[in-house]
């Protein structure tokens, strides 16, 4: 229970669903805030107090559980060492990867629990043969199967989302109101919960340190300056701070962050369309594609939808399991290869992969790397094409 | 019901007190009123003072109510070190490890704000004070403003040598406080002979009202008020003086002190029997009559006690929470356990209330919320990922 309405709702659902429930609220810092400010709903003092009121209300024990090491350890830490590699990660992801549904979990059955419930927005369905499968909530808007997609069979099977059939968000903050829960109408959280003034980049810099690197064009050729390249995200536009424009006259767009040279590469929008992307650390939500005989072999391109952000819209695509390249980093292990049926815009490596036949999530990779849609032959082939 | 085995939290109120509490709850009149309503409260609120100081041998303008211990133990430490400090310098303040937040915060505050040097006397392992190093301190400085510290503390119970201290500063001029807190009406505290400057104690641990306290403090002793006003309580303590809850903690101060030693030694030894390999953490004879604290080797005091509550069992970690998030007991850590050690602490106190049938009934559900525990482990740490 985070102190917003959703958790709170989800709680009230499960217990009068006839579950035995105890609310749980996650410090995730040794240090929080006193009171919520801006966007952010959760973590601080005031959002523990919110949730205990609502757990109050429902009638339930509320815990604090301290899971801040390993939130530092798996999350921050994490996302400062993908930032610091160029990569562009998820943290909300990795929550629910690391913690919510590992950690939490772990704990929770442990203790003698049998299920983690969440506020989740999104499905689990139980197919014939008793497999979980993860889907799509009933109010696609909210939908949040995607940051979900990390979930494993033996996660799902241990996950309730008892707000996945709810039509709309309207409809959760009105059922909080009828419950006379106080945060009701508390603003949705949109920022990320370790960053307390949503200033990414200057909450990067002071982590990873900035110094002033090159921002190069494709060919190479120095056009500017930059004050750390953690900063950029593959596909941004806005603060290049390049004094001249591009010959052609259009907009320039990152189109690659080099950590280890510091340096940003820019280029025109087309150069960001990507052709196919793949991963090497990649995970099945319930039974694997030929198992549920989307696929006679994993190996054999299937056809689904692939989904690249929390709030993007899921591309056809055909995806299948391949191996990666033999560049001395990955010596061709197995990969998650995905070719979208018309390009992508904007993948950067670390963002997450999801993977849907119709409204089950299949399964999710981490991005290794991309093909330029433009310049497939300046990068990579993956073996075994 | 449940069983409620965490009486130095806070203990259930004495009904007499209840009852002298809402009776008096009646009484027109600010006691500094001079009509004769005023003049009544006023009668009723020095009763209620003069059985303060029955109970703690001092005399009743010795008596500074307050809001509660915390109170009075920034009004003790805070009033006296400025007191000390006004036309000389004398900002050293000996202060134990492990003590309670009240005084850690309060003497932090004053080194943060007003330039105090701390010098931490450390704990043995028995969570007694240093007496060598204490001496030491006294004897190597010349500009220190107080000694305080907990007369037992409240996590693991031990009790300190209040006396042989306050005679060892004494011979040095320096003034020492003691909070009593949790010491209050479990072991005999006679001011007047102690040798101390100040005492905090607080009503709701002995079965008074929440929300009333008192400093303790000797003629001889002055301090800078933290609360100006209307110049009440010895000009110490301005603000209209709660009669009601005086009364009330009167009421408490007089009522017999109940036997817990029985009570708590059958915690001690059913804890002992039901998991062997707990131990029991404080001084084994210096104790408090109503602690009993132990450590659990593998497991989270945090689950154990969740397991303990949703088996209908009350008991507390003893550590200080911040925003609910659980600390290792910075008492366990000063008297030499490891992190992981201090991690599976479990305080359990007897008070008024307590029967032998809650301990037995305490000790009937441990060995299976041991045991999950056990399970459960470290989980939530750094350490022992399992994922």
């Amino acid at each position: 229970m985070s102190g917003g309405v959703d958790s709170a709702v989800a709680a009230a659902r499960a217990v009068e669903a006839g579950h035995e429930v105890v609310g749980v609220h996650l410090a995730l810092s040794r240090m929080p805030g006193t009171l919520r400010t801006g966007s952010r709903g959760c973590c601080t003092v005031e959002d523990s107090m919110d949730a205990q009121r609502a757990a109050n209300i429902i009638g339930i024990p509320y815990y604090v559980w301290d899971f801040s090491e390993r939130f530092k350890l798996d999350v921050v830490d994490d996302f400062i060492a993908e930032y610091s590699a160029g990569r562009t990660p998820n943290p909300c992801m990795r929550c629910n990867e690391r913690i919510k549904f590992a950690a939490l979990l772990e704990k929770a059955l442990d203790l003698g629990f049998d299920a983690v419930a969440t506020g989740h927005y999104a499905t689990v369905l139980t197919d014939e043969h008793g497999n979980k499968e993860l889907h799509r909530a009933a109010a696609w808007a909210k939908d949040q199967s995607y940051v979900l997609g990390v979930l494993t069979t033996e996660q799902l099977a241990h996950s309730m989302f008892p707000l996945g059939a709810t039509p709309s968000k309207a409809e959760v903050r009105a059922e909080a109101a009828e419950r006379g829960f106080s945060v009701a109408n508390k603003p949705d959280s949109h920022d990320i919960c370790f960053i307390p003034d949503g200033d990414t980049r200057g909450w990067l810099a002071e982590r990873v340190g900035a110094e002033t690197g090159d921002i190069l064009d494709r060919s190479g050729t120095v056009i500017g300056s930059h004050e750390g390249a953690h900063a950029f995200t593959v596909g941004q536009r806005k603060g290049l701070s390049i004094g001249f424009p591009a010959d052609d006259g259009k907009p320039r767009f990152v189109l690659e962050v080099q950590p280890k040279t510091n340096t940003v590469v820019v280029g025109p929008k087309e150069a960001l369309d990507i052709a196919e992307i793949a991963g090497g650390t990649f995970s099945w939500a319930g039974l694997d594609p030929a198992a549920s005989g989307i696929t006679p072999d994993l190996a054999l391109p299937f056809d689904c939808s692939v989904q690249i952000r929390a709030h993007s819209d899921p591309v056809p695509a055909r995806a299948r399991i391949g191996s990666s390249p033999n560049d001395g980093v990955r010596r061709g292990a197995p990969e998650l290869v995905i070719v979208p049926n018309e390009p992508l815009n904007g993948v950067s490596p670390g963002q997450t992969a999801v993977l849907y036949a119709g409204t089950r999530v299949l399964g999710q990779c981490t991005i290794d790397r991309t093909v330029s849609a433009l310049q497939p032959q300046s990068l990579p082939e993956p073996a075994g094409v | 019901m449940p069983v409620y085995l965490d009486h130095a939290a806070t203990t259930p109120m004495l009904p007499e007190a209840i009852d002298a509490y809402t009776a008096a709850l009646g009484i027109v009149g600010n006691p500094s009123s001079i009509h004769s309503q005023g003049q009544n409260a006023k009668r009723v609120l020095e009763e209620a003072r003069e059985r303060v100081a029955a109970s703690l041998g001092c005399d009743p303008i010795e008596i500074v109510f307050t809001s509660g211990g915390t109170e009075s133990v920034n009004l003790a430490i805070k009033g006296m070190y400025w007191s000390r400090n006004d036309g000389v310098a004398r900002p050293r303040i000996l202060v134990p490890r492990g003590e309670h937040h009240a005084t850690i915060d309060a003497v932090e505050w004053l080194e943060h704000y007003e330039g105090a040097i701390l010098e931490w006397i450390p704990l043995d392992a028995r969570g007694r004070v240093s007496i060598p190093a204490l001496t030491e301190a006294l004897s190597s400085f010349d500009d220190i403003s107080l000694v305080t510290l907990l007369w037992a503390n409240n996590e693991v119970g031990t009790i300190q040598p209040v006396s042989e201290i306050a005679a060892l500063a004494a011979a040095h001029g320096v003034p020492v406080h003691a909070d009593a807190v949790s010491a209050y009406r479990h072991l005999p505290i006679d001011f007047a002979s102690s040798g101390l400057a100040a005492v905090s104690i607080s009503a709701h641990k002995i079965g008074g009202p929440l929300g009333i306290g008192a400093l303790v403090l000797s003629r001889a002793a002055s301090v800078v008020p933290l609360i100006h006003g209307g110049g009440q309580q010895r000009d110490v303590r301005s603000g209209t003086q709660d009669a009601p809850a005086a009364i009330a903690f009167g009421v408490a101060a007089r009522h017999p002190a109940p036997a817990l030693a029985a009570l708590r030694d059958r915690v001690i030894a059913g804890v002992r029997s039901a998991v062997p390999s707990a131990v029991l953490r404080g001084d084994p004879h210096e104790r408090l009559d109503n602690n009993a604290h132990f450590t659990f080797p593998g497991c989270e005091g945090d689950s154990l006690l969740f397991l303990l509550d949703a088996a209908g069992v009350s008991v507390s970690t003893g550590s200080a929470c911040q925003a609910g998030i659980p600390e290792s007991s910075h008492v366990l850590l000063a008297m030499g356990l490891s992190d992981a050690e201090a991690r599976g602490a479990l305080r359990i106190t007897v008070g008024h209330t307590t029967t032998e049938a809650d301990v037995d009934a305490f000790v009937a559900a441990l060995p299976a919320a041991f045991a999950r525990a056990s399970r459960a482990g470290f989980s939530d740490r750094a350490v022992g990922i399992r994922a």
